[in-house]
């Protein structure tokens, strides 16, 4: 088919809004492996500079996939049971249930500045948990547990469970019976959603744990804003393509998955 | 018949336990900390006046100007340059249009700092921009550490969330509303201001508010970028951090946070959809 002018500038300004998005990812990540940037990529290729953010900021990469783990274990325990109250209280059609949601929005809705500030006003006399990982673990459930709980919930409303768990029910099955047995193993897709969701929000939150942090409970966001700040262009862009490596595959992951659950709910 | 109906609500009662542990972790670490936030916030040498600080106070009044006109006009680009590229992308099959798409939403997900430092790779010291304009202008353009760096960072976080949105709602257009109104007469023009725009408003109202809000609270590109940037997200961090005044911090902090849930919440009442829900 013979496409039109017209077609061919819309393809124009929609590729210069892509390399809008991309293109600076593509120079951070070459100048990561660039011997000196300023010079340019005529001065050579080298893993120095990832050898140097290894050596600096290994651990916060290890911490924040251990927060961003534990976040996943928190946000699963408590988030999944609170879909399912959501989606089944007085048939599904409960103001109370809608209140929750509601409240449950408001970490993400109101900046994480204001969340954290208040974090540090209630606890931060309890010097231990203030110090501790706890801390911004906390931070990160709050902000990543609606996303755990509206995938769940958006399976969980699909008219195929609910005919699931009559039939369970009419054949004796109890709630804990029909929650284990038939609930969880059916939300799965919605559970895998919400936990590629949680983990990638987790290791990329920046704006409550910057507050949150002591020198000792540095994240890799963190450690990425404090390379910034302190270290050469191509500390910083090494450290941004260690970054990019973690990040995309569970960006990826979660395209595929969403596709996937789409056409599952619509079933 | 008098049985069941008095055994419903006790069996929903049920599931309400379901949601204790979810429930509980939220009013221990938000709401009650919120409380408490609201209460530092009046506890200073104004007291409740800290409140109204943003409106009697110059510097801070400077700095929620410019942290909304900026937003608005953040808002605004977004909305424009996303709802075009949603409209191409929905409406024309070619091949690589799943990886453009793939690319487009690829930055969903960068904390604040990653799109401050793209900022800084474009339009910083070393930066592209710079780069062409040096070779084509003889004038390197580095306007990363000013309001115009901030602008871009906020639009490099926005067009990827505003795409999604506006391709969901595009993929619900009836093609024939349109054949309609073209085969009465009119022009690409009046068919996209009487047709089409009124289809999508409820997704451009919802998700421009949603980029309203999240630029409004946007700290970590501001804290990349820095320096001599007066946002709001920024004061509050510098009376927090540099001067140790933690009732003014925590005063304006309930300001922003409530600024923000009341752009949501007209967002919503106005296009009748679930914003918080998208959130």
């Amino acid at each position: 088919m013979h496409k039109s002018f017209r077609f061919y500038l819309q393809l124009g300004f929609t590729l210069l809004v892509c390399a809008f998005l991309i293109v600076p990812i593509v120079l951070s990540m070459l100048a990561g492996i660039t011997d000196n940037f300023f010079i340019g990529l005529s001065s050579g290729f080298t893993g120095r500079w990832i050898a140097q953010v290894w050596d600096t900021y290994q651990v916060t990469i290890w911490r924040s996939i251990a927060i961003a783990l534990a976040c996943l274990v928190v946000t699963t325990i408590a988030g999944v049971p609170l879909a399912y109250m959501l989606a089944r209280h007085n048939g599904g059609n409960s103001r109370l249930a809608r209140a929750i949601e509601e409240l449950l929005m408001m970490p993400v809705a109101v900046p994480g500045l204001a969340t954290a500030l208040a974090l540090i006003m209630a606890y931060g006399q309890y010097r231990e948990f203030r110090g501790s990982l706890l801390f911004i673990l906390v931070g990160h459930v709050l902000f990543t547990l609606p996303f755990m709980v509206r995938p769940v919930l958006a399976v969980m409303q699909s008219s195929q469970l609910s005919v699931l768990e009559e039939a369970a029910a009419s054949l004796g099955a109890g709630l804990m019976q029909r929650f284990f047995g038939i609930v969880i193993p059916n939300v799965f897709s919605g559970i895998l959603a919400g936990a590629l969701m949680v983990v990638t929000l987790s290791i990329g939150e920046f704006n409550i744990t910057w507050m949150l942090h002591t020198p000792l409970t540095m994240t890799l966001p963190v450690g990425l804003a404090d390379s910034y700040a302190s270290m050469r262009l191509e500390v910083g862009s090494a450290y941004t393509l260690i970054f990019f490596v973690m990040i995309i595959p569970l960006l990826i992951a979660m395209q595929w998955v969403t596709h996937t659950t789409r056409s599952r709910v619509r079933l | 018949m008098q049985l069941p109906r008095r055994r419903m609500p006790a069996r929903h009662q049920v599931y309400l336990l379901f949601a204790v542990p979810g429930v509980t972790l939220f009013l221990a670490f938000w709401l009650l900390p919120m409380l408490r936030l609201l209460e530092v916030g009046a506890s200073g040498p104004t007291g409740i006046a800290a409140y109204f600080a943003v409106m009697t106070n110059h510097h801070y009044l400077m700095s929620l100007l410019s942290t909304m006109l900026l937003s608005a006009v953040v808002t605004l680009a977004t909305l424009m340059i996303s709802s075009f590229v949603a409209l191409f992308l929905q409406r024309n099959r070619f091949a690589g249009k799943s990886v453009l798409l793939a690319m487009l939403t690829f930055p969903l997900a960068f904390p604040g700092v990653v799109v401050g430092f793209m900022v800084i790779m474009l339009a910083g010291r070393q930066g592209l921009i710079g780069l062409v304009t040096n070779w084509l202008l003889g004038d390197s353009w580095v306007f990363a550490y000013s309001l115009g760096g901030l602008f871009l960072g906020y639009l490099y976080f926005s067009i990827p969330r505003v795409i999604l949105t506006v391709m969901a709602a595009a993929e619900k257009l009836d093609p024939a509303l349109e054949e309609a109104a073209r085969s009465l007469g009119a022009n690409p023009l009046q068919v996209f201001a009487n047709v089409v725009l009124p289809a999508l408003s409820p997704a451009l109202i919802s998700s421009g508010a949603i980029c309203f809000a999240t630029s409004v609270g946007a700290f970590g590109t501001a804290f990349t970028l820095a320096t001599n940037i007066d946002v709001l997200p920024m004061a509050i961090y510098n009376e927090f951090t540099s001067y140790a005044n933690f009732a003014m911090a925590a005063a304006l902090s309930i300001v922003l946070g409530a600024m923000t849930w009341l752009v949501l919440a007209l967002a919503r009442s106005w296009s009748g959809n679930t914003v918080g829900a998208a959130a």
